[in-house]
């Protein structure tokens, strides 16, 4: 009986090394937050477009399956997956929406001539009051948005060819299969 | 050409250390004196190797040898020179050297000062040493060398993070790795002593001072740590509650439980398991830290660049440290007898009390800090545990144990007073209802939380000075007995009222920040603030040029009553290598208070915006750390004085005795 | 590497501003920028991962402690406008965790362990104490050594 209380000290510390091993684990990132908007409505949002292309609003949006995209033209990590994105809009037809987060019309027209333009319609949030609603905590950030409305999936960081094909393809063959 | 032979005694040192770890080992076990005899060699020369890489390092450091990696990402030519040196140990690899290098620096100290040591305890003292050495110096050549090159040279450095350019950040880390690293020692003695199955009061007159010295170290250590983000940040905050703080604030709390507890095992002969485990803890808690701060599995502002790879491997010395130390523990701990009896109510009991709650307080820092990781791994939902966790089970927790110090040192060993005890403490009761009536009245019922904490402050002080006084029979027996006396206390005693008497500045430090005042505007140059009674008035801002910065320099007027205090500078400095600003601020104190002034942006129109902030008692929280540690090496002296005296007695007296013939 | 590079652009973009709570976000209302505090020491920065957005200043913290602002001036209570925005960033953003199943044993874990470990202790020092049984009083010659015996201790 009165081992037990020796023996405890060396279960303890062995019980923490299994967290610790969990959390090494590749793959087991405790820096990537899940959004808390999943499985929500998406917030509404009515932003003015770029140059005179016609404000892009999450009204208007319904009835399809979307992908927005929130990024930047300061955004060293966007231009990561900006290559991505074009081949992803033109090989696939990914209906994707933009959503320029805290920029300006400007350098978002010099961003998109100098490396091409993904997106189907922009929206300038310039105050970052979408990104807020969406809970946007750095940029890019991609969301999967269903007919409905309901925010399906979230991508913290640029997107990469493999998240693409494991993840985003899939899920939307799944939302809209006819696709 | 240096650096390799940096590289070169690094390696050496790592098969020193194998030798060191093994040949005593058997040596002790064999009661072969001249195996045994091998460690204090091994240990001397370890540290020279480890010291030889150390400043080969510092060399291409200071030199701008931008062959090497790690000077390339961590330094520039255009960095002052303390920084060049300093930058040494400002990245994880530089760091893991200076860690073994204060590692091989606490052996190389225990082989010197060993000599009342019986052989056969040291050697594996000295072999335990050998084997944490073993483990680090193999984590650092495999997975963080910072001797690496590469060709052809970089034109220049990255340079180093601009934050950490600062005097107070860069002696921080030699003090708190000392700190870290010296509780090696008291494992190393624990370990030892589960091998040999014998923990007496002799063995806790030798793991006192090592012990008490590492804690005078990390109290530096974190105080400076502490210091410098109330200095930097720029709004005058001075603890987080960050992992990175609490990976050095638990074993703080181990440490002084620890400190604690062995008084007993020397005093009374008893708590003896219970202080091998504590030794085995707080050493361990110190691993635990550098893993958490290294392998990113927690998040904090804080931690290194981080690499699971390098997690993996620390982690693996961590199951063999801590995990065999603990198994060695399970094992033969048990067979340990204890020793003398007590009541309940007794100097004992009281340190069992103190010892109860720290305990509980580690715990309790510990779960709030790795609770997000236990959660996440368990697939549950993300958490932060941030400071309102902390302030309402930790603190909770440290106001008995505050009431206790008051108390526990007036009880006699074996069985105490507490009646008496409690009569004897008359002046701290109105000094106590004094305090905290002028904290009422003067804050106008301020937050009750820290009016209490200023009471709790005047309780502590006056309840140490009490037990002083009461050591001394002041105004009992004559003034001229009362001196006598007190010439006569050991120094140990005035090590115990000086540190307590710490806590009591620091506790008021703490609770006082409830207190603070702010005032954040946007001023024009001419413009002025009023706070506290101080007028701060915006002179003139210029662009100074600095030795890697450019710094927006802000002439500031301090008066009150429209007398002239001083003036006052905070600065911003933009560093171009990184693209960063830092914020330098200003600060005023009289000791009773600090002014302190920060400078924020510039608007368009070439108005400023200026941060006052008014935080009274705040620098008693670090005089109270400084002499909390100054009472441990005040005890520490005592301590070195006593076991040394039958050792040196036997050395001199041979050389008297020539002496006197000439 | 992707989650470091990520973290390493969020770190920089954290970096741009310097300083926390800014005279330009201040509500006219000094009980509703009171409030605001409050609320915004107990709410963490996303970005900066160990700092309250009071303290922070971070672009996405400046942009919390507007919304919070809106939302107190918008006539909602404290709890209300830390669910807004709890419903934004999920429960990560709190400080204070929640009280619920799986945050119990983070709560009650402390002073649990506090009780047990009193009354363990208790119960093993009376196990271990037994009260020692009456003694003789000393004689004169005992009571004599006694004195010596102190008086060289306290030396």
């Amino acid at each position: 009986m009165k081992r037990i209380f020796f023996i405890l000290p060396l279960v303890l510390f062995f019980v923490l090394v299994g967290y610790f091993v969990i959390s090494l684990q590749p793959g087991h990132d405790t820096h990537v937050l899940p959004s808390a908007m999943l499985e929500k409505p998406a917030p509404a949002f009515d932003l003015p477009g770029l140059d005179n292309s016609g404000p892009l609003t999450m009204a208007g949006l319904k009835g399809h399956v979307v992908v927005i995209n929130f990024f930047a033209s300061w955004c060293v990590p966007c231009r990561i997956e900006h290559p991505l994105l074009l081949r992803l809009a033109q090989e696939n037809h990914l209906p994707l929406y933009g959503i320029a987060y805290k920029d300006t019309p400007a350098n978002i027209k010099r961003l998109l001539d100098t490396f091409g333009d993904p997106y189907r319609r922009i929206g300038m949030d310039q105050e970052g009051h979408a990104g807020l609603n969406f809970g946007v905590y750095g940029v890019p950030e991609t969301y999967v948005i269903d007919a409905n409305g309901i925010i399906r999936k979230r991508f913290v960081g640029p997107l990469t060819p493999e998240t693409v094909d494991k993840e985003l393809m899939p899920l939307l063959k799944q939302l809209e299969p006819s696709t | 050409m240096i650096t390799e032979l940096g590289h070169f005694a690094l390696i050496l040192a790592l098969f020193v250390a194998i030798v060191q770890s093994t040949v005593p080992l058997i040596g002790a076990a064999r009661r072969h004196l001249g195996w045994m005899a091998v460690a204090r060699s091994c240990a001397l020369i370890e540290f020279g190797l480890i010291a030889l890489a150390m400043l080969s390092l510092i060399h291409a450091y200071v030199t701008s040898d931008f062959t090497v990696i790690n000077v390339i990402q961590n330094s520039h030519t255009d960095k002052p020179l303390l920084y060049k040196i300093t930058g040494v140990w400002g990245n994880h690899e530089g760091s893991m050297l200076l860690w073994v290098f204060m590692l091989s620096l606490c052996s190389a100290a225990v082989a010197t000062f060993s000599d009342n040591l019986p052989p056969a305890l040291r050697a594996r003292v000295l072999s335990v040493q050998g084997m944490i050495g073993v483990g680090f110096l193999l984590f650092i050549l495999f997975t963080s060398n910072p001797f690496l090159r590469t060709f052809p040279a970089a034109p220049n450095g990255q340079g180093m993070n601009p934050v950490l350019q600062d005097p107070g950040l860069a002696f921080h880390p030699p003090f708190l790795y000392l700190g870290y690293v010296g509780f090696s020692v008291a494992f190393s003695f624990a370990v030892a002593a589960l091998i040999e199955g014998r923990v007496d009061a002799a063995w806790a007159r030798w793991v006192r001072p090592w012990t008490l010295a590492s804690w005078c170290f990390l109290t530096i250590g974190i105080a400076m740590g502490s210091w410098w983000s109330y200095y930097t940040l720029g709004w005058g905050g001075w603890w987080f509650w960050d992992p990175v703080e609490n990976a050095s604030f638990m074993p703080w709390l181990v440490g002084t439980a620890l400190i604690h507890s062995s008084i007993v095992v020397e005093k009374r002969d008893t708590l003896k398991t219970w202080t091998i485990l504590l030794c085995i803890i707080t050493f361990s808690l110190s691993l635990v830290g550098t893993f958490l701060v290294r392998s990113g599995v927690l998040t904090s502002v804080h931690a290194f660049a981080t690499d699971p790879s390098r997690g993996m491997f620390i982690l693996l010395l961590l199951v063999v440290a801590i995990g065999g130390s603990l198994t060695l523990y399970a094992v033969r701990a048990p067979a340990l007898k204890g020793g003398g009896l007590f009541a309940p109510i007794s100097r004992e009991g009281s340190l069992v009390l103190n010892n109860l709650l720290l305990s509980c307080g580690c715990a309790t820092v510990f779960l709030g800090t790795l609770y997000p990781l236990f959660l996440d791994a368990m697939g549950g939902p993300k958490l932060s545990v941030g400071f309102p966790f902390f302030n309402r089970s930790f603190v909770p927790m440290m106001i008995p144990m505050l009431l206790a110090v008051g108390v526990g040192p007036l009880l006699a060993w074996k069985r105490g007073d507490l009646l008496g005890a409690l009569q004897r403490l008359w002046a701290a009761y109105i000094a106590t209802g004094l305090v905290v009536l002028a904290a009422f009245y003067v804050t106008h019922g301020g937050p009750v939380m820290a009016v209490f904490g200023l009471g709790l402050s005047a309780w502590l002080f006056t309840a140490v000075l009490t037990e002083l006084a009461e050591r001394v029979r002041l105004f009992r027996i004559p003034a001229a007995d009362s001196l006598r006396r007190a010439v006569h206390l050991p120094r140990s005693a005035y090590g115990m009222t000086l540190a307590h008497l710490g806590l009591a500045i620091s506790v008021a430090g703490f609770s006082a920040s409830a207190f603070d005042r702010e005032a954040i505007e946007i001023v024009k140059p001419g413009g002025s603030i009023s706070l506290a009674g101080y007028q701060v008035t915006l002179e003139h801002v210029d662009r100074l040029p600095g030795p890697n910065y450019i710094a927006d320099d802000a002439t500031i007027r301090v008066t009150r009553d429209g007398n002239l205090i001083r003036y006052m500078h905070p600065e911003r400095r933009y560093f171009p290598v990184q693209k960063q600003t830092t914020s330098e601020t200003s600060i005023r104190t009289n000791l009773l208070a600090d002014l302190y002034v920060a400078l924020g942006e510039s608007d368009t129109k070439g108005d400023w915006t200026v941060r006052v902030y008014w935080k009274p008692l705040v620098p008693w929280i670090w005089i109270g750390a400084v002499v909390m540690a100054f009472g441990g090496m005040v005890s520490l002296s005592d301590r070195r004085w006593r076991v040394g005296v039958a050792s040196r007695a036997r050395r001199v007296e041979p050389r008297v005795l020539p002496v006197a013939g000439e | 590497m992707k989650a470091l590079l990520l973290s390493l652009a969020l770190a920089l973009s954290a970096m741009t501003a310097a300083h926390a709570v800014e005279p330009g976000e201040r509500l006219a209302n000094p009980v509703l920028e009171a409030r605001a505090r409050v609320i915004s020491s107990e709410l963490r920065c996303l970005v900066c991962q160990n700092e309250s957005i009071d303290e922070s200043g971070a672009d996405l913290a400046h942009d919390i402690r507007m919304l919070v602002r809106e939302r107190l001036v918008a006539g909602d209570t404290n709890a209300q406008t830390i669910q807004a925005v709890v419903n934004r960033y999920g429960q990560f953003v709190l400080l204070k965790p929640p009280v619920e199943p799986a945050t119990y044993l983070l709560w009650f874990g402390p002073p649990g362990l506090v009780a047990l470990g009193l009354v363990g202790t208790a119960f093993w020092l009376r196990r271990r104490y037994v009260s020692p049984v009456a003694v003789a009083p000393l004689n004169a010659e005992e009571r004599r050594r006694l004195e010596r015996l102190l008086q060289d201790n306290e030396g």
